[in-house]
């Protein structure tokens, strides 16, 4: 029994062989399966091991900044921008885009169905406050990428969030990934932000509609960046320069433009390729091929 | 009704059929906390031998405390192993966060206090007797020590065992510090959190039901050796 | 020189004064036969001799040198050429053979064949060959006192403390260990035989000490307190003048 619990812990240790390379990443392209194909692809491909940790935004981006991953996939452009400025990541790479949902229960109790999104929002908060048994909106809460997006867009109706966030019954934050935050609005028949990947995925288990769709303040964009071995010598920036640009290679784009095809009859992502000036990144951004060194010195 | 009806028979044929993910994350969850549990086991079984057998000042305050411990809430206990095998933290140079031998250092300190306090309960219910004998029959302090955890070896294992089951059912460590990463440091408790956030509700009844019996086993096993 | 010398040594448990002044060596290879009622101290002496406890004042001296009070690293090695055997023995939980070997692992002893050898030697002394892969725990009263007994004496110890070894035994069996007594006596090791059985004392030891209430209050040859055999027969311990109270 000893000898057997003995023999377990060098195997535990032992497991750790081949090269690892650890990714931090928002739920929507966990729980969509999406990572899962790209694993099987890239470990193959590379000899390594893709260990995805997938969380919130805001979860992933200070696993980065504390040097516990080697490489992001998240979704907040002003977080992104700050954690480069910092000089936490090597350079910011665009890999994907789709459109944020305005989820909602099919009977629209706001009644806010062909309103722009600002307005959409403000009309849900008024008639929340109003009567909250009718509207609700459950927010992410978790400091994600789509929580963040969820705050501009308050800010973009003229709201303070400080004071949406504590304005009544009608919102309510729920804390959790993009998936349970779902589950939680059809228990509820509220109102709610998603990502259309992760709506799409889930779709099946929901009576909840997409409500508003599309339009550049719902524009949501995927960008991958390396973790800077000038902040955290001990990460793996090789192999998260090869993960990254296999993500923007031809081959990885299409997997990504075609994936979810087959199950959901459309694409749950669209390839950043050829689209860069819409979704807002620079040509070098869209690089093909990356321009940052991996040299500490 | 229904849904739980049907999401238990699907389960019971995901078991039956001996579904690979089912059998990998078990395993992997049995490993993971066997292995923490014996680690925990070789340090706290001695460290409880010196508390019981040391006379010293606090010692009951000491005891108390580690009683208070028991249930140590395990996010608390995922949070101060992640601020120590971070990168930024004291540890992070052992590259331990996200694995699985990082949930075991982690899980093994969530079961130390319980460890230790059975330990140094179960040391206490031998006869002092015995430790006369020995000492009069030429034992050193270790060894009166471990001739003393050798005669309680029922509630120590007893001990041992019901960190296992703590280390196998708790989700704090396991989520924070090993990530959920799949085929690596995916276990029951953080699988059937995802499934379920996930909706594939089958494949969480399927991996809560293997979870549920190895608890009811551990527990049978834990009476039988104290029926004895 | 004495194996062993007690000197004014007395003991107090808060405020009960369990031994006072007690004044008494020990001759390598006799018996001395540690004779009071129940409560008398006896098993204190005991254990205050096997370093067990701690004196209150006084000093033992072992084979010439100072050894109450010493740190514990001292007494371990006097202790281990001694070897006590407990008015109710406690066994080991595990074989016959694991119990009576255990003195000689604690010492470091590994030899598999030299131990069996001598655990078999030990149990012949006592009467129970064979009994080696017995669980101990399941043996009767007499049988534990004995394995017990073998337990101390494979030790080969220069003394050899008994706090009555026969008390809760059958007659047979209590003969069978007065006679492995008999035939300890004369050898090299020593024996401090505490016990309130007069017969057994006086059968067995070469000289004998009376304890009552935590005092020594005689001491002598065996026929000094008891008087001649043929007598005591008779009258018993007045013969000789003295008084014991039970």
């Amino acid at each position: 029994m000893l000898l057997l619990a003995l023999a377990v812990l060098c195997g535990a240790a032992g497991a750790a062989e081949g090269e690892r390379l650890r990714l931090a990443t928002t739920t929507s392209l966990q729980d969509t399966g999406l990572l899962d194909l790209i694993k099987d692809k890239f470990d193959e491909k590379y000899n390594a091991t893709l260990d995805v940790v997938s969380g919130g935004t805001g979860i992933a981006i200070q696993y980065a900044e504390r040097g516990d991953v080697d490489v992001l996939i998240v979704h907040d452009k002003v977080r992104e921008l700050k954690f480069i400025d910092e000089g936490y990541g090597l350079e910011r790479r665009c890999i994907a885009y789709n459109y944020f949902y305005l989820i909602g229960p099919k009977d629209d109790p706001a009644g806010v169905k062909g309103m722009n999104v600002s307005q959409a929002m403000a009309t849900i908060m008024e008639k929340g406050k109003a009567d909250p048994s009718k509207v609700m909106f459950i927010s992410r809460g978790d400091n994600s990428g789509t929580h963040a997006r969820e705050k501009l867009l308050w800010k973009g109706a003229n709201y303070d969030y400080s004071a949406v966030n504590s304005s009544g019954p009608w919102y309510i934050e729920a804390g959790q990934g993009m998936g349970a935050t779902l589950n939680i609005a059809n228990e509820k028949q509220a109102y709610t932000l998603s990502d259309m990947s992760t709506f799409m995925a889930y779709q099946g288990n929901l009576t909840l509609v997409s409500i508003i769709e599309g339009g550049d303040e719902l524009l949501n964009v995927y960008v991958a960046m390396a973790v800077n071995p000038k902040k955290h010598p001990g990460v793996n920036c090789e192999l998260a320069n090869e993960l990254i640009n296999y993500l923007v290679s031809d081959e990885g784009q299409n997997l990504i433009a075609g994936f979810g095809k087959e199950k959901f009859g459309t694409p749950l992502f669209s390839a950043a390729r050829g689209n860069c000036e819409l979704i807002g990144c620079s040509a070098a951004e869209c690089a093909v091929s990356t321009s940052a060194s991996c040299a500490v010195a | 009704m229904e849904e739980i009806y049907s999401g238990l028979l699907r389960a019971l044929e995901l078991i039956a059929s001996g579904d690979p993910q089912v059998v990998e994350i078990t395993f992997r969850s049995l490993f993971i906390s066997l292995s923490s549990a014996f680690l925990a086991g070789i340090i706290c079984i001695p460290l409880g031998g010196i508390i019981e057998f040391r006379q010293f000042r606090g010692k009951r305050a000491l005891i108390n405390l580690i009683q208070t411990l028991y249930s140590l809430p395990t996010v608390t206990v995922g949070l101060l192993v992640f601020l120590l095998i971070s990168r930024s933290g004291p540890l992070g140079g052992l590259n331990l966060l996200f694995s699985p031998v990082g949930m075991i250092f982690g899980q093994a300190i969530l079961v130390s206090p319980i460890m230790v306090g059975l330990t140094v309960t179960a040391l206490a219910g031998v006869s002092p007797q015995i430790r006369d004998t020995a000492r009069s029959l030429g034992a050193t302090e270790m060894q009166i020590i471990v001739t003393v955890i050798k005669e309680a070896r029922v509630a120590v294992i007893a001990a041992v065992l019901l960190g296992f089951g703590r280390a196998l059912s708790e989700v704090g460590v396991a989520m924070m510090i090993g990530g959920n990463i799949r085929g690596y440091t995916r276990v029951l408790t953080t699988a059937i959190a995802l499934e379920t956030s996930m909706g594939n509700i089958e494949l969480s009844m399927a991996l809560g039901i293997i979870l549920i019996s190895i608890s009811l086993a551990i527990n049978i096993l834990l009476n039988r050796f104290q029926g004895r | 020189m004495p194996l062993l010398e007690i000197r004014s040594l007395s003991k107090s448990i808060g405020p009960a004064e369990i031994l006072r002044d007690i004044n008494l060596s020990v001759e390598r290879g006799e018996i001395l036969g540690l004779i009071g009622p129940t409560g008398s101290g006896k098993t204190t002496l005991l254990r205050l001799v096997n370093l067990l406890d701690e004196s209150s004042s006084g000093s033992i001296l072992f084979d010439g040198s100072l050894i109450s009070g010493r740190p514990e690293r001292e007494k371990l090695a006097v202790r281990r050429k001694m070897a006590m055997v407990f008015q109710k023995p406690v066994m080991f939980k595990a074989r016959v053979e694991e119990n009576v070997s255990f003195g000689l692992k604690m010492r470091g002893r590994d030899d598999a064949e030299e131990m069996r050898g001598r655990v078999k030697e030990a149990l012949a002394a006592v009467g129970l060959s064979g009994y080696e892969s017995r669980d101990a725990n399941t043996l009767s009263g007499g049988e534990t006192q004995r394995i017990a007994l073998a337990r101390a004496i494979i030790l080969q110890p220069e003394l050899l403390l008994l706090d009555e070894p026969t008390a809760n035994l059958d007659p047979r069996s209590a003969a069978s260990i007065d006679s492995l007594l008999q035939s300890l006596a004369g050898g090299s090791t020593a024996v401090i035989l505490a016990t309130h059985n007069m017969q057994q004392c006086r059968k067995l030891a070469d000289r004998v000490a009376v304890l009552q209430a935590g005092r020594l209050t005689a001491q002598g040859k065996s026929e000094e307190i008891f008087g001649p055999e043929e007598k005591s027969k008779v009258s018993g311990p007045h013969a000789c003048g003295i008084t014991l109270p039970w």
